[in-house]
């Protein structure tokens, strides 16, 4: 076998140095009943040649996003990748490191976490930002248990254009600790949710979304002073990072803790995962915060170096105490993240938020010229809701057998609600050209 | 013992800076010093060619981000040089043995990555009409069908991110089982080995669990007597490790199972040490209601640095209608993915919930499939084979130079403890620091809790006999110097690499978490 350098000669010689008779002599504390002596029920090995034909036949069978005109978006993003990202993540050094537990000899690592971490802090107008969680969803559920811990209250308040499975997520994990979760029905985009009424004494938190499941951008200002009036906190939440490049930041406006996806800056779709989770918040709740951070210090000459931090939150070192269970993160999604944002600098990145929203207000203007489609959207950036003259999911349905990928039926994720039968959620990014906007237009009036 | 070890290192100590005299740069040869992306900032560079814009309205309402960010401007071969460099500070399993017990440092192979980047499965997005992925759908089923089969589980969650992750899900699935049975409230308390991970004791503390620790024998597994007098009707589940964290078989694993299934609790298994049993002991064989299983150890997907992991669940007979959504079921015209409640309830199941958004870790469930498609059934047992075999190897090899606090055989992991150590005045995290210097990545250090001073190695079973002796020789080599009095070798470690010990209480008291830029009225300060 390819991979296992051991011969036939070398286990003999080493079963010698044992003092042991063969291998099953090693197993020997196994409990007889549960000892297998045959081979599981499986192919046997198979060579490179075999193993990338039969994986490619399957990859073949799905339609990838960059070979038809795409537009689907909905809490992940189709963007152009630079070719130096993907090379550098595949580096030895980098892809085949463990956590940086031995700092001496993982710089190289730590040094990128703490760029990540400043990337992030700036990105989302915060103070501080962790090495990553697993991605948007969980660091949105994570955001939630440490308000919890700050305010040593237990009832969060979810906005109902909160991305329907990041509220799932973060119900599955409140409704574990037995804490209370509010969640508001959705609102249409346009339309003003009055989430403001439904804070409470007992608040814990306020968990709103911009942009919103529905694409619109939501002014975080008054709920954020209504949160603090309360003893709340509030929590943002930002599924499409690259809006950060030409929308005002969440901690302008008052965010105590800001948590989104960062999977649009240097990750591929992937068909949901890995993608890499953004987690930044205020100075003062540092040691409430979950999952890893990288700090800077100096090595015994006095030279800067970077060390894993704070430790004294984590589950290997608090065990039943620790502020999260998490252990291993995203550290290679956040690589790719910092590297695709140090190539865009301060100059691309706001210029390919530019791009990505132009992209979608052209492609807004030309669908709802379309007969009977209306765009419900006041303020967005790369993603609007349109509503149709039928089922959003019979017509995606039949654009897909156009070959157009031309969104997300709002009912796909918030099933059995009639008012979002006919809505459909569009994205648009750099990648789309004049082209594809003209054949998802011709398909549509051909669906409709 | 002057001259060049067996890898063109020098075996002397030296002093450090004796022959290190600072140069102008800071760099040392090929020791490279490298600053932050910040302090690069070249303003009007870019590594990117965008056009700007034109022909559009802006529809941002009053949200127009007015305020620079920050963000340093690099050119790509700025970009590209910048992270090289970092890079070379790193140490890496391609570059050398990473024994690192509980971790599984095993050679990642590089088809792997080719088919993970297939566009098929790399460029999908997860929410496409489902007629459009069914490949991505096939490959998750045809993964979920490998691993049941592996562990003898009927059911498997595939979504969970990573181990601990799985963890949780894993004792969700218990929950929602004792919540349907009416159990719920009576069943507050979580059995827990001393020598558990962290996580263990964190996961049932997310799920307002009480800890109750089971106490360990003399020779390193579950006390049974203590165990069984601490179950009781208010026990919800135990979680094992097994093999354990100290690199032993648990005995008696199958009367603990049968006596925490008399209890009426249930049995979860930490499968991070699935690597020493795979192909040969089928968990679903010993009586486990629950494991994760770390896909970034037993199959070879990449650490990375800390991650992106993938922690699938098997679930018993028992659990498996808990499992959380989505999943993906195979009928007639295809495969069909699972994504609500509602379409759960049709299928008869009750799932508790859902741990992430999408479906899970696509990227390292293609670099799994093509491992385990490259080993097939034969092949992974040998995985198993091979892995128990180094270790002991080790175990054998090393037992009379370090001290081990338990007989052999060992699984895949040898454990020694620190009485070897004894009155040299070298401690175990400096023995581990120089290591480095002769050119080696440390074992895991202090862990299990329930060894002093514990050294952990886990070799895998990607390492060569050759590999093998050399580690074992500068095992021997430096056992031999700590106990030779040759103490500065130790308390200094390490002196070769990129950097010497960092002050991680610094670091703690006064967090530096970001760079800032100095502003103008500090520098005037």
């Amino acid at each position: 076998m390819r991979y296992l350098p051991l011969t036939p000669a070398d286990r003999r010689e080493m079963l010698g140095v044992i003092g042991a008779k063969s291998v099953d002599d090693l197993f020997r504390d196994v409990p007889e009943r549960a000892r297998r002596d045959g081979f599981v029920d499986l192919p046997r090995r198979q060579g490179e040649l075999e193993v990338e034909r039969a994986l490619t036949k399957m990859a073949a069978k799905n339609v990838s996003a960059g070979s038809v005109p795409f537009f689907i978006g909905g809490g992940a993003y189709c963007h152009h990748v630079p070719s130096v990202v993907d090379h550098l993540i595949q580096r030895s050094e980098f892809l085949t490191s463990y956590t940086p537990y031995q700092p001496e000899i993982t710089q190289g690592t730590l040094q990128y976490l703490f760029e990540f971490q400043t990337q992030v802090a700036l990105l989302t107008g915060m103070d501080v930002a962790n090495a990553s969680m697993y991605d948007g969803s969980t660091a949105c559920a994570e955001a939630v248990l440490m308000a919890h811990r700050v305010t040593k209250r237990k009832k969060a308040v979810l906005s109902g254009t909160l991305h329907p499975h990041y509220r799932a997520v973060v119900e599955n994990l409140c409704e574990a600790g037995g804490d209370p979760v509010e969640a508001l029905a959705p609102a249409l985009p346009g339309k003003t949710e009055d989430i403001i009424s439904r804070i409470a004494d007992d608040t814990s938190c306020v968990v709103v979304q911009t942009p919103s499941y529905f694409g619109e951008l939501i002014d975080l200002r008054a709920i954020a002073d209504a949160a603090h009036a309360k003893g709340a906190l509030l929590i943002a939440v930002v599924p499409e990072v690259v809006s950060l490049g030409l929308v005002t930041p969440p901690g302008e406006m008052g965010a105590d803790v800001v948590v989104g996806e960062g999977q649009s800056i240097g990750n591929g779709l992937n068909f949901g995962g890995p993608y890499v989770g953004l987690f930044a918040t205020r100075t003062k709740y540092v040691r409430q915060m979950p999952g890893r951070l990288c700090g800077q210090t100096v090595d015994a000459e006095g030279k800067r170096g970077f060390v894993l931090t704070l430790s004294t939150r984590e589950q290997h070192i608090r065990r039943e105490k620790a502020t999260s269970n998490i252990c291993t993160n995203s550290g290679l999604c956040a690589l790719a993240f910092t590297i695709h944002l140090s190539l865009l600098g301060e100059d691309g990145f706001k210029q390919l938020a530019r791009i990505n929203h132009a992209n979608a207000v052209k492609l807004g203007r030309a669908l709802s010229g379309v007969a009977g489609v209306e765009l419900l959207n006041g303020a967005f950036f790369n993603e609007f809701t349109i509503r149709l003259p039928k089922s959003a999911t019979a017509v995606v349905d039949a654009l897909a057998d156009k070959g157009v990928l031309g969104g997300l039926p709002a009912s796909r994720l918030i099933p059995g609600d009639a008012s979002l039968e006919n809505l459909l959620i569009v994205a648009s990014t750099e990648i789309n050209t004049d082209h594809d906007r003209a054949d998802f237009v011709a398909a549509l009036k051909e669906v409709l | 013992m002057s001259g060049m070890n067996n890898q063109g290192r020098p075996t002397a100590a030296g002093e450090a800076g004796s022959s290190d005299f600072e140069t102008f740069t800071g760099n040392k040869g090929l020791r490279l010093e490298e600053p932050l992306i910040f302090e690069l900032d070249n303003p009007g560079a870019t590594g990117v060619d965008l056009d700007e814009p034109e022909g559009y309205e802006p529809k941002l309402g009053a949200f127009e981000r007015k305020a620079r960010i920050g963000l340093p401007g690099m050119s790509e071969p700025d970009v590209m040089r910048h992270y090289v460099r970092l890079s070379r500070k790193n140490y890496s399993i391609d570059a050398g043995l990473y024994p690192l017990g509980s971790c599984t440092m095993k050679h990642n192979p590089r088809l792997n990555e080719k088919m993970a980047r297939l566009p098929g499965f790399a460029d999908v997005h997860p929410l496409q009409p489902q007629k459009t992925v069914q490949g991505a759908l096939e490959l998750m089923d045809t993964l979920a069908h490998w691993l049941k089969e592996l562990t003898g589980m009927p059911a498997v969650a595939m979504s969970p991110k990573a181990g601990a992750h799985g963890e949780l899900c894993g004792m969700m699935a218990i929950r929602a089982a004792l919540v349907a049975r009416g159990e719920g409230d009576k069943r507050t308390r979580i059995l827990v080995p001393e020598s558990a991970h962290g996580t263990n004791p964190a996961t049932a503390a997310l799920l307002q669990y009480k800890v109750d620790a089971i106490p360990a024998t003399a020779d390193g597994r579950v006390d049974l007597a203590a165990f069984k007098a601490k179950l009781g009707p208010d026990v919800a589940a135990i979680m094992l490790t097994n093999p354990n964290t100290c690199g032993l078989f648990e005995r008696d694993i199958m009367e603990i199972a049968d006596a925490v299934h008399e209890a009426g609790a249930y049995f979860y298994c930490d499968g991070a040490n699935f690597n020493a049993i795979v192909g040969r002991v089928r968990p679903g064989d010993l009586g486990v209601d629950a494991m994760h299983i770390n896909l970034h150890k037993t199959f070879s997907t990449p650490h990375g640095g800390g991650g992106p992991g993938a922690g699938p669940v098997v679930l018993s007979e028992a659990l498996a209608p808990f499992a959380p959504l989505p999943y993906v079921v195979h009928g007639a015209d295809g495969f069909r993915l699972v994504e609500t409640a509602g379409e759960a309830k049709a299928d008869g199941s009750h799932p508790f919930g859902r741990m992430v958004a999408f479906h899970g870790q696509m990227g390292m469930f293609v670099r799994a499939m093509a491992y385990m498609m490259s080993h097939g059934s034969d092949g992974l047992r040998q995985v198993a084979e091979d892995a128990v075999l180094n270790a002991n190897y080790i175990l054998a090899s090393l037992k009379d130079h370090l001290s081990a606090p338990f007989e052999g055989p060992c699984m895949h992991e040898a454990l020694f403890d620190d009485r070897f150590l004894k009155g040299t005045g070298v401690e175990t995290l400096d023995f581990a620091k120089a290591m480095i210097d002769e050119g080696y990545h440390p074992m895991t250090m202090y862990f299990p809790l329930v060894v002093h001073g514990a050294l952990l190695i886990e070799p895998t079973e990607t390492e060569s006999k050759h590999t093998l002796d050399q580690f074992i020789g500068t095992l021997k080599h430096l056992a031999q110097a700590a106990k030779g009095n040759d103490k500065s070798r130790f308390t200094g470690a390490p002196h070769f690499a990129p950097r010497h010990r960092l002050d991680e209480t610094l670091a703690a008291r006064n967090p530096v978490l970001r760079w800032q830029a100095e502003t103008p009225k500090q520098a005037a300060e």
